[in-house]
């Protein structure tokens, strides 16, 4: 089978509180890892692309992450796309 | 004047304003699917003069609370139905995330600080009564309506909070307790044109006295006199 897996790591903006990092962050210091900083939650959307070449399957998932999967103003996001 | 009440798979607070509206307000409204208004759909926005946002939980708030639903043809029309008309858009908690998600108002709607979902009654203070959802009101007046939300913190750029000041597009703020951590306190906002309007509180839910004091109908009073 060929084309391609995306995958899109969407974060919290660095700076931007986000209670849900905290409230893990404090089980994971719990739990013996007191050392565990800067937590944060995100979300991974995973989708398959066809065909293309790799350079234009990143450029529209590089589209479709600005276009709805991330918002700007709170969050920011990566790509990993993988050939099949 | 004549209304609408967009609904939107996972809207459930589009009754309760379609009540308020049309028996405690007087106005002729009707409750829009939204997949009938728009570019494919039959029924024109630009013949209502108030479109109404409600609250809820569209597409479950998968991704982001609004984030999908600010596709819906409903939600696309409302660029056409600002640009060509005269009409003036509401979005009530919900409504006012996928306001936020589709461009049409500024910053959006992050996790409540608290990590709990708000369920109380809330002291707001009127910022700015020189706009049509407020006109009832005076500015620095405090009145009281309910909120109930997950995703409702404030969150806007630096540059943009500057803006939202200098054009005094700040409507209402939490007086009192910042409930769910909002920058500057702030619960509801408009657009610099002052036709767009986004509320955390739900007005709709306060407008009679079996409810509450009835704020919320002295508030959407402003928008039945424009």
């Amino acid at each position: 089978m060929s084309g391609y897996l995306v995958k899109v790591l969407v974060e919290p903006r660095p700076g931007l509180l986000d209670p849900e990092g905290q409230a893990i962050e404090r089980a994971i210091q719990e739990l013996g890892l007191p050392e565990a900083h800067e937590t944060s939650v995100g979300k991974l959307i995973s989708f398959k692309l066809p065909g293309g070449s790799l350079e234009e399957v990143r450029e529209r998932a590089n589209w479709i992450g600005q276009k709805l999967l991330a918002n700007p103003v709170i969050e920011r996001f990566s790509l990993e796309v993988e050939a099949l | 004047m004549r209304a609408a009440v967009i609904v939107l798979p996972g809207s459930n607070c589009d009754h309760d304003a379609f009540y308020v509206l049309s028996q405690v307000l007087g106005v002729p409204t009707d409750l829009l699917w939204h997949e009938d208004v728009g570019a494919h759909g039959h029924t024109p926005l630009l013949q209502y003069d108030l479109i109404i946002l409600p609250g809820g939980f569209s597409y479950g708030d998968y991704l982001r609370a609004g984030a999908i639903a600010r596709f819906s043809p409903a939600i696309l029309a409302l660029s056409d139905y600002l640009a060509r008309g005269c009409g003036l858009v509401l979005g009530i908690c919900n409504g006012f995330q996928i306001l936020t998600e589709a461009g049409l108002l500024p910053g959006a709607l992050a996790r409540n600080i608290t990590r709990q979902f708000i369920c109380q009654t809330v002291r707001l203070r009127v910022e700015n009564a020189d706009t049509p959802l407020t006109s009832a009101l005076q500015t620095g007046e405090e009145i009281e309506l309910p909120i109930a939300h997950d995703q409702g913190r404030y969150v806007v750029a630096p540059n943009g909070l500057a803006e939202l000041k200098r054009n005094r597009q700040v409507l209402l703020t939490y007086a009192g307790e910042n409930p769910n951590g909002s920058e500057e306190a702030i619960a509801g906002i408009c657009d610099p044109k002052r036709r767009v309007f986004g509320l955390m509180p739900h007005p709709e839910r306060n407008t009679e006295l079996l409810l509450g004091n009835g704020d919320g109908l002295r508030l959407l009073r402003g928008l039945k006199q424009t």
